[in-house]
């Protein structure tokens, strides 16, 4: 394009407007706004991470992390997340094959493991509540409960997304518009692993540490 | 956390017959004006059988250009709404002195100073920015609509969901009494337990939602929509200036979701974030806020420079001076907006060298500010000026706003902003470079695009007479506050004891009135316009001599902006094209693709809207419900693939022989 354009400013009469449309092609935006929400989204947790940095010290003379957490079960929990961001890779390799069914069973099986995931850390929830751990007893635990929150929240969202994806891929099959919609529940859902790693580590790794 | 004594009911939660204000004379009389007009004008729309055009072509617009005219009359109205609460307050100030108690209760007071810059920040400026770079983006960069039209339409439904929950407040229950950033204990529940608080969360995350995914928005279509040649050191400066606002929305919008979020928690839940025990710390808030809050005023100055840029470029009959270095001055200031956040609380107390810090950066804006000061004073420099009323709102923009500046300059001195801090100088000194500078530039913006958008001008002299009464109702207004401030008078007062005060808030009630009549001028010009709009009919598209591509196309722009796509090869790429010889094609036309109108915007934001009022309400099977509603229209809106469709060539053939025609008939 670059070049046509080039050598008609140094035709005689230049060319101010294009005979032949080269229409956006539908969703060429798609990948950058995507992206562009995502670091939207990071910068939330940014926000949720900083806070937990403020008052992750403020036990109000309750519990603290080494009192609270169980690191086999979160290591377990990370597991799952993990495995689920690994299956799900194996979704996109065989979409990029156009195997419909291997496609809807490695996204299944992501679900199952996000699904593990949110039941562990919903265990892990009512479990520190019953122990009197509650958001409200301190600000660490507030801090803790919502940034470990938010993030369940999101994985919940995920998991809702990949059902309607998986239904749509049953309707539709492996056409353009989905394969664009599962990539970009791909980058959401590599990204919630991203921000789980952090999550372990500042949270859970380096608070046994304190 | 709530009071349990107080009551509530599954079905209406705490909304109680109580909660409606009855007893205060002046809602009711607004309720009264409010209910009379709302009547007059569904009367009227019934009467003319117009809902179902204006649910067809408007509401379920994904047009671009409808979408921006729709953000501009919420934000006109929203102006008048935030205003009548600046008069309010000015009467009551003038009046409160020699043991008078003024007329409003603190009470009520209190919410008013609230509404007022809750409305005219989120409600009057964004909407009124959002939709100029609506509008004019997309034409400016030849493209035909933005990047994700549906969303777009979304965004600006749920900004008017979060301006009707504000509205609401007015007559069902209270609003805020916080002041405009609600800053914790005082926004916590122990203090704020009425619902007040929560009219300001919900309204703002509802509303943020819009302005975060149109700044997204708008930031892929500047990037991925430009049209052929269009390198971005070819944009226009108002593209520019877009660009980077809307990168500060998607970098700071986010800040202020989270930070509004673990208010809410504290509230709902009872978390201990910014509690004053259990280990809460109020000042993070105040510091998270503001690191939206700063980036949010050049989120709203930004636009404002890009158009004072087209304008004085247009009316000077030059091409900009230093184009390069505005856009670099610009980018400084985006970035430069993200490391000053700590000059609104030097108080805080967090040390000399974080004070000095802060206090270098906040200084260091004023250079890039000042380079485009003297790019535009060169650009008229030798120009040709033409004293149109969008140059005059400029010219009086640099005067008002070098003036603000240097205030700003002086508060960045830790030492002298712990005197005037939370003064009437602060007052006077953000008002002093808001209105003079977003409010001028979106006077300026408007008149100038109007004819863009509407195929007339509007009325010139009654523009004077609102430009004028603005002007000098501005300097009325605001130099008594800083008078006031340097004496040591704290802002959000109701009440003053020293009769010495009186006649400098009198003066300011007066500027109030000046603008009052600044803004009657405007509503009448617009009104007169359209009266009058065969006289000040414009036909050939480029009623000032325009340099950029929006003035390439008619007036207004057909659905598709551009017949065919145009090709770019200078910053003023209108200018060059009448420079060198181009000729408008007459055939080849060829069906345009564009995108379908969908109703799903507005419905989202409907049940987002009910969902924020069960949720100040407590109305949890209501809450409930909207949020299960929302996920459903959401999902179904999904299974839609079928989200365009082509303009057939003949109706293309068809408005382009219309604007032949016009052409002609306007040469002969």
């Amino acid at each position: 394009m670059a070049s046509s354009i080039s050598t008609a400013q140094n035709a005689e009469a230049p060319v101010f407007y294009l005979r032949d449309e080269h229409p956006h092609p539908e969703g060429h935006s798609t990948p950058l706004g995507f992206w562009i929400y995502l670091m939207s989204d990071c910068l939330i947790f940014a926000i949720l991470f900083a806070i937990y940095g403020v008052v992750g010290g403020n036990y109000a003379a309750g519990p603290g992390p080494k009192d609270l957490f169980d690191l086999p079960l979160v290591a377990l929990n990370t597991a799952m997340l993990l495995f689920s961001s690994i299956t799900y890779g194996f979704a996109m390799l065989t979409m990029a094959k156009g195997r419909v069914a291997a496609t809807q069973a490695w996204l299944a099986v992501t679900a199952l493991f996000g699904l593990a995931f949110l039941s562990i850390e919903l265990y892990e929830f009512r479990h520190l509540i019953h122990e009197g751990a509650t958001p409200q007893r301190s600000a660490f635990l507030s801090a803790f409960f919502t940034l470990v929150g938010t993030h369940g929240l999101h994985v919940t969202f995920g998991t809702i997304w990949l059902f309607t994806l998986m239904a749509q891929v049953a309707k539709h099959g492996l056409i353009e518009a989905n394969r664009r919609r599962l990539m970009c529940l791909s980058m959401f859902w590599h990204f919630l692993d991203v921000i789980w790693i952090g999550v372990f580590t500042f949270v859970y790794l380096m608070g046994m540490l304190r | 956390m709530t009071d349990a004594s107080a009551p509530h009911s599954m079905l209406f939660g705490r909304l109680t017959l109580e909660s409606i204000p009855i007893h205060e004379p002046i809602l009711i009389a607004t309720f009264a004006v409010v209910a009379l007009g709302g009547i007059a004008v569904v009367g009227a729309l019934t009467y003319f059988k117009l809902w179902g055009y204006l649910w067809r072509e408007w509401f379920t617009s994904v047009d671009h250009k409808k979408i921006g005219i729709m953000y501009m009359v919420l934000g006109l109205i929203m102006l008048l709404r935030g205003f009548a609460d600046a008069v309010m307050m000015r009467i009551q100030q003038a009046m409160a002195f020699n043991g008078s108690e003024g007329y409003l209760t603190a009470h009520h007071y209190d919410q008013i100073f609230t509404a007022h810059g809750v409305i005219m920040i989120f409600f009057v400026a964004m909407p009124l920015v959002t939709g100029l770079m609506n509008y004019v983006v997309p034409l400016q960069i030849g493209a035909r609509d933005v990047s994700f039209p549906f969303l777009n339409n979304f965004s600006f439904w749920m900004t008017t969901a979060g301006a009707v929950l504000v509205m609401m407040s007015l007559f069902i229950g209270e609003f805020a009494r916080t002041g405009w950033l609600a800053y914790p204990p005082l926004s916590g529940i122990a203090y704020s337990p009425d619902p007040g608080v929560d009219y300001y969360i919900w309204a703002l995350q509802v509303a943020g939602v819009g302005t975060t995914l149109s700044g997204i928005n708008l930031v892929c279509t500047i990037i991925k929509m430009r049209c052929p040649g269009m390198t971005l050191m070819k944009m226009p400066v108002f593209t520019w200036t877009s660009l980077c606002t809307n990168i500060l929305i998607v970098a700071t919008f986010p800040v202020l979701t989270a930070v509004l979020a673990l208010l809410t928690l504290d509230r709902y839940v009872g978390t201990n974030f910014f509690t004053n025990d259990f280990g809460g710390n109020p000042m993070m808030y105040v510091n998270l806020i503001w690191i939206w809050g700063h980036p949010e005023v050049y989120i709203l100055i930004l636009p404002a420079f890009g158009i004072f840029s087209e304008v004085t470029s247009t009316f000077s009959g030059k091409r900009l001076f230093g184009y390069t270095s505005m856009v670099y001055a610009t980018v400084v200031i985006t970035i430069l907006s993200y490391l000053v956040w700590l000059h609104h609380f030097f108080t805080m107390g967090s040390g000399a060298s974080v004070n000095s810090f802060f206090g270098i950066t906040t200084m260091i804006i004023s250079i890039p500010t000042g380079a485009k000061i003297f790019n535009w004073l060169f650009t008229m420099y030798r120009g040709r000026i033409r004293f149109e009323a969008p140059m005059m709102w400029t010219v009086a923009f640099m005067l008002t706003f070098v003036i603000g500046g240097m205030t700003g300059v002086l508060l960045a001195v830790p030492p002298a902003d712990f005197v005037l801090h939370n003064s009437l100088f602060l007052i006077a000194h953000f008002h002093n470079v808001i209105i003079g500078g977003v409010l001028y530039g979106l006077f300026a913006g408007m008149i100038y695009w109007f004819p863009k958008a509407f195929g007339f001008r509007l009325h010139p002299l009654l523009g004077k007479f609102s430009f004028w009464f603005w002007v000098v109702g501005f300097w009325f207004a605001f130099m008594p506050l800083y008078i006031l401030g340097l004496m040591g008078v704290t802002r959000r007062m109701r009440v003053f004891d020293d009769p010495s005060l009186q006649i400098w808030f009198v003066i300011a009630g007066f500027g109030a009135f000046l603008i009052l009549l600044g803004i009657v001028c405007f509503l009448l010009q617009i009104a007169y316009s359209i009266w009058k709009r065969d006289e000040l009919r414009d036909v050939t598209g480029d009623p000032w001599n325009g340099r950029t591509l929006e003035w390439a196309t008619s007036s207004p722009p057909p659905d598709y902006n551009f017949a065919f796509t145009p090709v770019v090869h200078d910053n003023d790429a209108w200018t060059d094209m009448k420079k060198r010889g181009y000729v408008r094609p007459l055939d080849g036309f060829k069906p345009i693709h564009m995108p379908r109108n969908t109703a799903t915007g507005i419905v989202l934001a409907g049940f987002s809207m009910a969902m924020g009022f069960a949720l100040i309400w407590h109305i949890w099977w209501l809450a409930a419900a909207s949020f299960a509603a929302i996920l459903v229209t959401a999902i179904t809106h999904t299974f839609n693939y079928h989200r365009d469709f082509h303009i057939p060539a003949e109706e293309v053939v068809q408005a382009e022989d219309e604007r032949t025609r016009l052409l002609a008939g306007s040469r002969a």
